[in-house]
């Protein structure tokens, strides 16, 4: 997955969550809500993408607190640069969609 | 009436998904898994359609397996590489991997671990021939087998790319 490349569904609605920190359950909450129940994130294809993620530098692991053993993430300051730009080309695709379907 | 059952049943790595298939099937005619052995699948009752069933060829995982039990997956149990799931039906719909992806990522998982035994039987059929010793033939049937497994998921792994051209 280099860098200038579109994210996948996946990836971005993972990132989209993780504005705010979240476990992982959480995050598939989140995306189910946000899609209107549209994009479900599977356990499997999660836990591999956080552990992508992580890798890459996008998120980050929170220290585990001592009174729970749920593991939370958090988008670091490049997962945040890779997230805006990412809206900004879903932007360009939406916008020219709809310019040239209604200009039919 | 009896609540427990054994079932022994042979599937080849490439029928994966079969084997998913028919321990589905198994709970919706009311027997779900609830312990896995080399070529033995334990079953125990359940209400028809109660539990979905999932499997996965995964290292072993303390944090995965938490992780899993977080979203409300219950392990069943694991034989070699792989990992059974179940999960109730009425806790919404269950799978492991929602896209293509995660589900090649896992097909070279697959793939990996069957280059990996695979190799080690030919070396070790190879050397057993020059040593003369005969029982050399068995591995070098074994690893022919791998090989032929590892096309048959290459296969598939191919099918999925050939979708990832066009979507997601």
């Amino acid at each position: 997955m280099a860098e200038g490349f579109a994210l996948t569904e996946s990836t971005y609605y993972i990132l989209l969550s993780l504005v705010r920190a979240r476990h992982g359950y959480g995050i598939m909450q989140q995306t189910e809500e946000l899609s209107n129940g549209r994009v479900r994130l599977a356990a499997g294809t999660l836990y591999g993408a956080l552990s992508g993620l992580c890798e890459k530098g996008w998120i980050v692991q929170l220290p585990i607190e001592a009174d729970s053993r749920r593991k939370e993430y958090k988008l670091t300051e490049k997962g945040m640069q890779v997230l805006c730009r990412e809206v900004d080309r879903l932007k360009e695709l939406a916008e020219n969609g709809e310019k040239i379907l209604k200009e039919g | 009436m009896e609540n427990r059952m054994t079932v022994r049943k042979w599937f080849w790595v490439w029928d994966f998904e079969k084997e998913e298939d028919w321990l589905n099937e198994m709970a919706m005619n009311g027997w779900v898994l609830d312990g896995v052995g080399w070529c033995t699948y334990h079953f125990v009752r359940c209400e028809p359609g109660e539990y979905s069933v999932r499997l996965e060829m995964h290292p072993y995982d303390e944090s995965y397996l938490a992780f899993m039990k977080e979203t409300g997956a219950e392990y069943v149990g694991r034989m070699m590489m792989w990992i059974y799931f179940r999960k109730k039906t009425a806790e919404g719909p269950f799978d492991l991997f929602s896209d293509i992806d995660s589900r090649i990522g896992h097909l070279n998982k697959i793939g990996r671990m069957l280059a990996i035994i695979g190799l080690a039987n030919l070396v070790i059929g190879v050397t057993n021939s020059i040593n003369a010793a005969h029982i050399g033939w068995v591995n070098l049937l074994c690893a022919t087998l791998l090989m032929y497994a590892l096309g048959r998921i290459h296969g598939k792994k191919e099918a999925l790319e050939r979708e990832r051209r066009l979507h997601e």
